[in-house]
């Protein structure tokens, strides 16, 4: 069974988002956007622009945002192209939510990596605070899915949640994060851990001491 | 001989410093590259050719030689116009364990700007699109601010750097899909499609990105080359081995004290690298297991074979890996190793386009399989036959997903039969007691 | 011409060939499912996997790797057999095992290879992959379940249709094949994709549960639904007609036919004409052959007799007529139904004279007064590629949805005259210029200010390759429209012709268009196979045959002359329609030379030989000046694509299709 459905066109969906249109400041976004691409070559710029309406619609709904029928067919119509590539798209990349999506969107990677740092913890965690896979909790706060490779190994393991990473997580400042987002504060982004500040060895500058307190120039030394 | 500091590229890697221009300047970069791109296009690659670099992305392609592919007389189009040429910088950093384009991109972007209008122009190039990936949403916004600066100062745009060649740098975001990796697919997804790989030929040098000649170069191959240039060829190949020239970010994940991203030279011995930066094997030397020295596509090295082994191309070659991207998965005794490089065949069949049928249809098979050796419900037979599963995905497909599936149980196997044997027999004893 | 070796047998082939060509023309079968030569290359099934040097030590797709000099190839070799073996497993083991009820079955591509080129035996052990169904029309049945993703249905809707409305969502094991929200699939020539299908995936939801093919008994037919011939496969059980499905002809259909063709027969058995009729008191009612012939016999009508053919009927029907109006001293015969009264002293001028094959070579394409997706959809496919290739087209007319952009300069024939200045342009400089008058710009001047074009744009020439072109061309309606002009169905005024004189009997061939009202004071003998709306007219009804119950020559809109073959008997006491009117030459007690079909097919060759060989009729290139000026709105005579000729308006599947194609009705789906 596919881990993803369309959420079907329904006439009520349709006298919800049939008037989707950009707001005043994404017109302007968008038009950026499709300026990156050749003349002619507006189509490069549906990915985008699917981020955009994204965001777009999770403003009005103050969740991450996802992706109705009707708001795919505007984007369609923006580009001048088939809406079936356009919902072929949406389809195939992972980070379009096709279906309605909560305020956070919990991101727990388990791919080998952070699982190997103990991303199970995090898996269990989510679950005991009662989220699960596909299923947005009655607070309408959170949602879950389990990713794959986020990129952030050597600071493993982390969950994203919506715009922003967390790493060096373990249960307890997973369930801190958690706790700070719904409480409506905006935790400190990146790794989790006191005495880190990015990807360094913690504890132990192997390298790179001296850009620690200042800007160094190493020319000089060449 | 340890790297110094001062032959490191990524001074600003561990962000201790801002990433702006000004800071970025004060560091050396974008230091006079007008009289860079006044040595001419073939100097460049002549000097590409020579530091001996090649490509960052996993494959290790000689980067000189990869832009030396671009025409020198641009095709027409159907109109009779000359066609643009164009440079995709990949950005798309998905593959497990590989995390060092996120450093360079959201610590020192200007690196990679400068970057791309010194390759850009060595090649000829109109312009050229970084994909980064979706999930870097923080990094694709420092890119964006960064982008800003360069074209405030006048260093990309029109008259790039005052050199004369104008040259435009844009940055478009992925979506999740890991297989936009792959260059083709990278420029199907460029173009607003599925990012499903393309036929090949036609290469992307002849017809890549709306149908223009194309170069897809990695994020860390054209940061890198500014300062190749700056300090010249000799210098980036006193580093290395021979076939294995100059520094490298290495990623070091999984079961070692210090988990780190850390720019060496290549072929540091894998226990210099772990002992210097990591901290050394949680648990000590004797509990490493097995590492998979270059992201998950390569197959896993048993502990006794990597401990001593060069981290370059040739050197993991010869223990039955591969360099890959450089990240360094390093699995310690507790690690349940079926399940690890199960977890790894459920992420090809998460990332599978699912175009070709080996791959759409092989990677789940495979998953599926492992599942079950994972807790022992199989057949010893089905070692065998889940071998020649991978035989039939490797090789057989459109591009390396296929193979980068394949691999990792094919290590597995290779190298953990007997734990393999060892569950069936439980699995099987259990369900008789 | 690159010289390789398969198998170890050296062969030249031709430039930009496949290394799947190059086997070809060696001699070698390669099992495939995605490719097909008339799609764009996938290269996604691997399937056609070879090994060639030089190259990767790996198998290569043979249909996307161009054949080199001095590669060798093969395709009998252990890693050859090995791919297939692997490739053929992974296809089954999420393919679900119900060929017993499968509809392809027997005519299966997964099927023959998988036994061709097979292991023979699954390994596989897990769960198989179920995929929901997906609504794709009244046309198209789908178990989704049996896709193997070939995306050939994907790949003709946007390349070939020009409707781009397939697509495949999801991704990896999940990649699902669907049309835009389940909408049905709507064009003309959507169910070309269950050919398409290599699998059982896409089948004919008409024809679902019907028959085996090995049951069925398969006759090389014409089809009459329009003007453009195109070549089909009649496949019928006992008397019943239960599909139709194309040939291949590149002059022609290539290896398409629109979904009228294929899906109309389903009336060939309902509101069938299979006895006689006589109208008695007003009422029509049913007699036997002897009685309806006696009552005609009485008539006497000498000379004052008159025949119009109808859309569908063949050139043997029409000659047989003409033969026994000629008997009687009569000359009035004509078939265009509605009225038409272009000149047809130059045949040239109203054929389509650049042939379907030629006009994708066109660079600038004016077309008025037809919408060519309604009128003949296999051109529409031909105008596509056109563009494709860069030709520019320009539209007379009201706007229709092109599958091929185009500019649309306005409604009125006027127009034709007046040419906006970028479009005289356009013509002048192109190299192989084309004009295309539908029916809709053929009278009040249409046909002449049309000519005067051919004339100002020097639509005739000669091409710098040595070659000629002719790129004038009318393009008709009506399966019978160039035959009956051929046998000299056209009177100088038209039907108006017909109706001054007043004739005593009228024979209707299969006439359902012809406003029956103008011949109040004629007996109307309707000799066809459907209570439509000449029946209706009728004062007798002599019930005769339908296109897939007789022989039968057919000159398509380009002048290509084609025979058809007879698949089934007609019902009940039908007759073919030659014996009808052979029958009706004895009750009027006069002679026309033929007593079985061959002598007819004969006589009629003798009279216009270029009947008697299959091919394009040569017209000669010489056109009429034309000239004049033509006004009037253009309106286009197809109202309803599904429901053009009687057999359609019989017919279920296009009534259907009407409804909800084209009248969105919503169809309750029973469930399944």
């Amino acid at each position: 069974m596919a881990d993803r459905y369309i959420e079907p066109d329904t006439p009520e969906l349709r006298a919800r988002w049939g008037n989707f249109a950009w707001t005043a400041e994404n017109a302007e976004k968008a038009k950026d956007v499709v300026s990156r691409y050749p003349a002619g070559r507006q189509r490069s710029a549906v990915m985008p622009l699917l981020d955009l309406a994204q965001r777009q619609v999770g403003a009005e709904l103050n969740t991450q945002g996802w992706l109705p029928i009707p708001v795919m067919e505007y984007i369609a119509a923006y580009l001048d192209m088939p809406v079936i590539r356009v919902v072929e798209v949406a389809s195939f990349y992972t980070m379009y939510n096709i279906a309605p999506i909560g305020r956070f969107h919990v991101q727990v990677c388990g791919t080998t990596p952070c699982m190997l740092r103990g991303s199970d913890d995090l898996l269990e965690t989510c679950k005991s605070r009662g989220m699960k896979k596909g299923h947005i909790s009655e607070d309408g706060l959170w949602s879950f899915t389990e990713v794959e490779c986020m990129g952030n190994c050597a600071s493993a393991p982390m969950v994203q949640i919506n715009d922003d990473n967390y790493e060096d997580l373990t249960s307890a400042r997973l369930n801190a994060v958690l706790d700070a987002l719904a409480r409506g504060e905006t935790p400190k982004a990146g790794t989790q851990d006191p005495a880190r500040h990015t990807v360094e060895p913690v504890g132990e500058p192997t390298n790179l001491a001296a850009m620690i307190t200042e800007n160094h120039d190493y020319r000089s030394e060449w | 001989m340890a790297l110094l500091d001062k032959d490191r590229i990524f001074t600003n890697l561990y962000g201790y410093q801002p990433w702006n221009l000004k800071e970025a300047q004060a560091r050396g970069a974008w230091d006079n590259t007008k009289a860079l791109i006044e040595r001419g296009r073939d100097a460049i690659i002549d000097e590409m050719k020579a530091s001996g670099l090649r490509g960052r992305g996993g494959a290790g392609f000689p980067t000189g030689m990869k832009w030396s592919f671009m025409p020198k007389q641009p095709p027409l189009d159907q109109a009779g116009n000359p066609k643009p040429s164009f440079l995709v910088i990949n950005a798309d950093e998905s593959e497990p364990g590989s995390c060092k384009d996120r450093e360079i991109m959201r610590h020192d972007p200007h690196l990679l700007f400068e970057g791309a209008l010194v390759a850009g122009f060595a090649m000829g190039a109109r312009a050229a699109y970084i994909y980064i990936r979706g999930e870097y949403i923080r990094e694709a916004e420092t890119l964006f601010a960064a982008r800003e600066e360069a074209y405030a100062a006048g260093l990309l745009g029109k008259n790039a750097c005052g050199s004369g060649y104008d040259f435009d740098v844009f940055v478009h975001r992925g979506a999740g899909a890991y297989i936009c990796g792959e260059e083709t697919a990278m420029i199907e997804s460029l173009e607003g499609k599925k990012g499903q790989p393309r036929l090949k030929p036609p290469f992307p040098a002849g017809a890549g990105l709306y149908g223009c000649p194309t170069t897809v170069n990695n994020v860390e191959s054209i940061a890198v080359a500014p300062t190749i240039l700056r300090r010249g060829a000799a210098w980036f190949s006193s580093f290395g081995r021979e076939n294995n020239k100059g520094t490298k970010l290495f990623q070091i994940s999984g079961h070692v004290n210090r988990p780190c991203v850390v720019e060496e030279e290549m072929s540091i011995p894998f226990s210099e690298l772990i002992e210097r930066h990591c901290g050394g094997i949680r648990g000590g030397k004797d509990n490493l297991l097995a590492v998979i020295p270059g992201g998950s596509s390569v197959p896993l090295v048993p502990a006794a074979d990597i401990w001593d082994a060069p981290m370059d191309f040739d050197g993991l070659k010869a223990v039955g890996s591969g360099l890959g991207t450089a990240a360094v998965i390093v699995m310690d005794k507790s690690t349940d190793i079926v399940r690890a490089i199960s977890r790894i065949s459920y992420f090809y069949k998460h990332e599978s386009c699912g175009q070709c049928t080996p791959c759409r249809e092989g990677t789940g098979w495979m998953w599926r399989v492992m599942e079950r050796l994972r807790t022992g419900d199989a057949e010893v037979e089905e070692i065998d036959m889940l071998q020649q599963v991978t035989k039939q995905v490797e090789g057989h497909t459109i591009c390396a997903l296929g193979d980068a599936a394949a691999w990792p149980i094919q290590g597995l196997i290779r190298h953990f039969r007997p734990e393999l044997e060892r569950r069936i027999a439980e699995n099987v004893r259990e369900a008789a007691e | 011409m690159p010289k390789v070796k398969v198998d170890g047998v050296e062969i030249d082939v031709p430039n930009g060939a496949t290394v799947l060509q190059a086997c070809e023309l060696a001699g070698k079968e390669i099992p495939r499912f995605c490719y097909h030569e008339r799609l764009s290359i996938a290269g996604n099934c691997r399937m056609c996997l070879v090994e060639v040097k030089p190259g990767p030590p790996k198998p290569q797709a043979s249909c996307a790797l161009p054949a080199s000099e001095g590669q060798e190839i093969r395709t009998d070799s252990e890693m050859v057999k090995k791919a297939r073996e692997g490739v053929m497993e992974f296809l089954l083991i999420n393919h679900p095992l119900d060929c017993p009820i499968c509809d392809q079955g027997g005519e299966c591509d997964l099927q023959d290879q998988s036994v061709a080129y097979g292991r023979g035996a699954s390994r596989y052990d897990e769960n198989k992959r179920a995929v929901t169904e997906k609504y794709m029309g009244p046309l198209i049945k789908t178990t989704m379940t049996r896709c193997i993703h070939c995306t050939r249905c994907v790949r003709f809707s946007e390349e070939i249709a020009g409707v781009d409305e397939i697509g495949a969502l999801y991704r990896g094991e999940n990649m699902q094949i669907t049309t835009y929200l389940e909408h049905a699939a709507k064009h003309e020539m959507s169910a070309n994709v269950i050919d398409l299908c290599p699998v059982g995936a896409l089948t004919s939801r008409p024809y679902a549960f019907e028959a085996r093919p090995w049951e069925l008994k398969k006759t090389l037919g014409i089809d009459v639904s329009d003007a453009t011939g195109a070549n089909i496969r009649i496949d019928a059980r006992g008397r019943e007609v239960l599909r139709v499905l194309p040939r291949n002809n590149d002059d022609v259909n290539e290896e398409w036919i629109s979904d009228k063709a294929r899906y109309m027969v389903d009336g060939l058995t309902k509101r069938r004409l299979d006895k006689p009729f006589l109208r008695r008191d007003g009422k029509l009612v049913a007699v036997s052959w002897n009685e309806a012939f006696a009552a005609i016999a009485t008539l006497n009508p000498g000379n004052s007799i008159a025949a119009v053919a109808g859309d569908m009927v063949d050139c043997e029907t029409m000659f047989a007529a003409k033969k026994l109006v000629g008997a009687l001293g009569s000359k009035l015969i004509e078939g265009r139904q509605t009225g038409m009264d272009y000149a047809t002293d130059s045949l040239a001028a109203v054929n389509f004279n650049t042939t379907f094959s030629g006009i994708e070579t066109a660079d600038a394409i004016l077309i008025a007064g037809s919408n060519v997706r309604w009128e003949a959809p296999l051109l529409n496919v031909r105008l596509r590629k056109a563009v494709k290739r860069g030709a520019k087209v320009f539209l007379i007319g009201p706007e229709w949805e092109t599958t091929f952009g185009g500019e649309f300069l306005g409604e009125d024939l006027s127009v034709l005259g007046n040419l906006p200045q970028n479009v005289a342009d356009v013509l002048s400089n192109a190299k192989r210029p084309a004009v295309i008058l539908g029916g809709a710009a053929l009278g009040r001047g249409g046909l002449e200010a049309g000519l005067a074009l051919a004339a100002q744009f020097n639509l005739v020439r000669d091409l710098e390759d040595g070659t000629k072109w002719n790129g004038f061309n009318v393009l008709h309606m009506a399966a019978a429209r160039m035959g009956g002009l051929m046998l000299g169905y056209a009177q100088k005024g038209g039907i108006a012709d017909l109706v001054a004189a007043k004739p005593k009997v009228l024979l209707a061939l299969g006439a359902d268009e012809v406003d029956f009202t103008q011949f109040a004071g004629s007996m109307i003998v309707y000799i066809g196979h459907h209570g439509d709306k000449g029946a209706h007219a009728a004062d007798v009804i002599l019930p005769a045959s339908a296109y897939t119950e007789k022989a039968g020559t057919y000159v398509n809109t380009e002048g290509r002359v084609q025979w058809s073959d007879k698949a089934v008997f007609a019902p009940g006491d039908a007759r073919e329609d030659w014996t009808i009117l052979r029958a009706l030459a004895d009750a009027f007690g006069v002679t026309v030379g033929f007593d079985t079909f061959d002598q007819l097919r004969n006589a009629m060759i003798e009279e216009v030989p270029a009947l008697g060989s299959e091919g394009l009729a040569d017209y000669g290139s010489v056109l009429p000046l034309g000239g004049g000026s033509a006004a009037g709105q253009i309106a286009y005579p197809i109202k309803d694509f599904y429901m053009t000729n009687p057999i359609a308006r019989a017919s279920a599947v296009m009534q259907r299709c009407s409804a909800e194609l084209l009248h969105g009705e919503e169809i309750a789906e029973a469930a399944e």
